[in-house]
């Protein structure tokens, strides 16, 4: 019996590691066809879903998502005779390209507008908690920041889409949905994390070391500047690296206010598409090459967050051995 | 000059606490207001395709309790064999592995999913919709047992054997017991977490229109129709998914407040 | 001549109903070494973190009567139970300095934790933080263990330095007071020597109270000893004769070690 449940046990824990290659290995092989045609320039290429004909490709022409290219500009006319805007084409002729540059630029642009946008408020919410508050006051705010974590992010999405955005564009301009607004959002959605955190993190300085720099006359802002920063930098570096590694996955508070469209943007006010919202659009429709290729984007997402927090976990926030 | 900086230093802080706050105010306001004005007996009546939220209801708790019935016991268990079995690095590398998966997309999760539960089969299916979930509860059940286990003094474990009972026996018996409360707000707040969760369903569960058990068919998940409600652009569309949202954050708080009230009461 | 005078002092912590301090009086003073003794949970060390208010860093707890501490400039006594605004408190706690039990170096360089004070209060100019961050670790008998190395972190010090450390600390913003709460009980027999040395050292520039547990060590470095029990002073007078000739029964059972 011993035995027996030290094997179930054994083997309930070595499942983590199963899942984990599991998923790697299964977004590799489903990639593979992807990787097979485009390679690593599948990064660098901004095209998705775009037909281009086979023998004469000079330089790929301004992109065109279907969208764009309804009205059609002349030029690509001129060049390309053979394109035609949709389909009939000859298939020897032509062929469909896909490239990430567009998921994996909105991505990590959303991500650096959510961390600029959370990191000093989350800072301020844990310096409030950690060192301001009373006992009492401290709980019941430390709750509710930790309720707002605990809200769906669909929730997020959708009074990011119908109640913050309007006011967003309203303020700074251009479209309501886009990068800025999904950025602002997801912002929000990662503020009660890093709070708690680094709220967390300041925690563990020792009282008798704030006391000190008290008994020298030292301010509170000195306290907090001079010694809990230093002392807990470690572990707020961590949870904000942490917080980014959640924001670069976050699929639907993202969905509803990114606009899903395959362009890149030119302003911060511009709609684009990050790597999640990509496969939460497009997966339904995609089959073949396009289906492999969003494969091919949630296998750079993984390995990205994998990266970014295996880097939090392992540089920043080593346990304390228990 | 030292003093002003201050005053503004706290200033700011408290002013971001506000800010903090501000944004749950909002968000619960709205979902309040919006909601609750679109909710209705009728709602929990009847099923999607007659303009009701039934079946998605109880779609999504099916779901996230099957999916419960699966993380937990494995969850706990290996959480167990990380702290009281495991002996050299492997269960290290266990434990950064599971806190890893903790903060791994969802959507990826969703994706793994699909190639091996949705692709083979030919379609969407309440089991690949489990599956995902019970992945992303695992890791978090893990982590839960394995802290709160650290907090049973090692004496209890002694006292355990001195008795000549078996290690399994003491574990089960004895240490689980003494952090019974800790692993259960563990579960409820992991529970309120998958329940919400949408990205790991859109391709495997998908959702239905219709009530239904069965889960080898598409399966009524509420985050889901919440999501296509929401893009569509009839009102009465969009009043049911603020409906819906109002219900399951209503849903996802009680059971995340009722798992810290636990913690609380014990101390 | 006293440089504090503590009178009628009672003390109740936050959420407490009963004091902890019941109508305590007593000097400490000038130039001199006033020893708080007396068995665990006496008070004594909430006495001493009373006389810079350091308890205010966690709202709630109540005083009653005075501590009065002696203005050099004006030779006036002003309460410090009244302080209220913030730039009070900071003056008064440099001041009334302090030094913990355990050593507190701050997660910077050992110059940069001697210079902490002085920054914080206002001085910038480089040579005049080099010199008196010397002057300070040279008094503190630091200067000769640390001088090539000022800019490594302090935490790779060992405990009786690091202690050293933050006594250099404190007194380099030129105190009127020192209060030490049990300085040396985390240390070694040698580091603790050489701290009490340091102290008596101290007392030229600075008056000091000193809470300690080790009777041993009252006897060697105090001029005056306050024995406290249960939140009362039960007596208080120089130190020889709290110990050669106590007038109270508590206090001399207490010293033979009949209870404590």
């Amino acid at each position: 019996m011993e035995k027996l449940f030290q094997k179930i046990s054994f083997s309930s824990a070595t499942l983590v590691l199963i899942l984990l290659l599991g998923i790697f290995t299964t977004l590799f092989i489903s990639a593979k066809p992807a990787i097979a045609e485009f390679g690593l320039e599948f990064i660098t290429d901004k095209r998705w879903n775009q037909e281009v004909s086979l023998p004469q490709t000079k330089t790929p022409a301004q992109v065109a998502t279907p969208a764009q290219n309804l009205e059609d500009d002349d030029a690509i006319a001129d060049e390309d005779d053979m394109i035609l805007d949709e389909d009939d084409e000859d298939d020897s002729m032509t062929k469909t390209v896909f490239g990430g540059l567009v998921p994996i630029v909105g991505t990590l642009l959303s991500t650096l507008i959510a961390l600029v946008f959370a990191m000093p408020i989350a800072m301020g919410i844990a310096v409030f908690l950690a060192e301001i508050a009373s006992k009492n006051i401290s709980k019941y705010v430390g709750i509710a920041i930790e309720l707002l974590a605990a809200i769906p992010s669909i929730i997020f999405g959708m009074w990011g889409l119908y109640y913050f955005a309007p006011i967003i564009s309203d303020t700074f301009g251009g479209y309501q949905v886009s990068l800025l607004t999904a950025g602002l959002v997801l912002g929000v959605m990662i503020l009660p994390f890093m709070a708690a955190v680094t709220r967390d993190s300041m925690n563990t300085t020792p009282d008798v070391l704030k006391e000190s720099a008290y008994a020298l006359g030292a301010t509170k802002f000195e306290v907090v500047k001079d010694v809990i920063f230093p002392f807990s930098k470690v572990g707020i570096i961590g949870s904000i690296i942490l917080a980014l590694g959640r924001a670069l996955g976050e699929t639907m508070a993202v969905a509803f206010l990114i606009g899903a469209v395959y362009s890149l943007p030119e302003t911060i006010t511009d709609p684009t598409i990050s790597i999640p919202v990509a496969m939460a659009v497009n997966f339904g429709e995609a089959s073949g090459l396009g289906e492999s290729s969003l494969f091919y984007l949630g296998l750079i997402l993984f390995i990205l967050s994998f990266a970014v927090i295996s880097f939090a976990k392992f540089y920043f926030l080593k346990r304390t051995k228990v | 000059m030292r003093l002003t900086l201050n005053k503004i230093f706290l200033a700011f802080s408290v002013i971001s606490a506000l800010i903090g706050l501000g944004f749950l105010a909002w968000i619960l306001v709205t979902l309040f207001i919006k909601g609750f004005s679109s909710l209705h007996l009728s709602l929990f009546l009847n099923d999607l395709v007659d303009g009701g939220l039934r079946n998605l209801i109880v779609g999504q708790l099916v779901l996230a309790l099957l999916a419960a019935l699966i993380g937990i016991p494995l969850g706990m268990v290996a959480g167990i064999y990380i702290r009281e079995y495991g002996r050299g690095k492997y269960p290290e590398l266990i434990r950064d592995l599971s806190d890893i998966m903790v903060s791994a997309p969802s959507i990826v999760i969703g994706a793994f999913v699909y190639s091996f539960a949705v692709a083979p089969f030919g379609g969407a299916n309440g089991f690949a919709g489990v599956i995902a979930l019970s992945i992303m509860m695992i890791p978090i059940i893990i982590n839960t047992t394995d802290s709160m286990l650290s907090l049973v003094p090692k004496e209890l474990r002694e006292a355990g054997m001195a008795l000549g009972a078996s290690k399994y026996r003491v574990i089960l018996d004895v240490v689980i017991k003494a952090a019974k409360v800790g692993i259960m707000t563990g579960i409820l707040l992991a529970f309120a977490r998958i329940a919400g969760e949408t990205a790991p369903l859109l391709f495997t569960s998908e959702t239905s229109n219709y009530f239904s058990l069965d889960l080898t068919d598409s399966f009524p998940s509420l985050t889901v129709s919440i999501y296509n409600l929401a893009n569509e652009p009839e009102k009465s569309s969009r009043d049911l998914a603020w409906a819906a949202s109002f219900i399951l954050t209503v849903m996802v708080l009680v059971i995340n407040l009722f798992g810290r009230y636990l913690t609380r009461n014990k101390k | 001549m006293p440089v504090m005078n503590i009178k009628k002092f009672s003390f109740t912590y936050a959420g407490a109903e009963i004091p902890s301090l019941h109508n305590i009086s007593l000097p400490i003073q000038k130039n001199k070494i006033t020893a708080l003794i007396g068995p665990s949970g006496c008070g004594k060390s909430t006495l001493l973190r009373s006389m810079n208010r350091i308890h205010d860093l966690y709202p709630g707890n109540k005083y009653d009567g005075k501590i009065e501490l002696l203005d050099l400039e004006t030779e006036k006594f002003k309460n410090i139970l009244e302080i209220k605004k913030e730039n009070e408190f900071i003056e008064l706690r440099q001041k009334v300095g302090m030094i913990f039990q355990k050593p507190t170096p701050f997660p910077m360089s050992i110059f940069d934790n001697v210079a902490y004070g002085l920054k914080i209060a206002g001085i910038k100019n480089k040579t005049e933080l080099a010199d008196r961050v010397e002057a300070s670790l040279k008094g503190s008998a630091l200067w000769k263990e640390v001088h090539d190395r000022l800019g490594k972190s302090a935490m790779g010090l060992s405990g009786g330095q690091q202690q050293r450390l933050c006594i250099a600390r404190a007194v380099a913003v030129k105190p009127e007071v020192l209060l030490f709460d049990e300085p040396t009980s985390a240390l070694d027999p040698i580091s603790t020597g050489a701290i009490e040395e340091l102290i008596v050292e101290l007392k030229k520039d600075v008056s000091i109270a000193i809470v300690t547990h080790n009777m041993q060590q009252a006897s060697r470095i105090s001029d005056f000893t306050a024995f406290m029990y249960l939140g009362d002073l039960i007596e208080y007078d120089k130190t020889e004769n709290i110990f050669l000739n106590p007038k109270e029964k508590k206090t001399e059972d207490y010293i033979t070690g009949r209870f404590g």
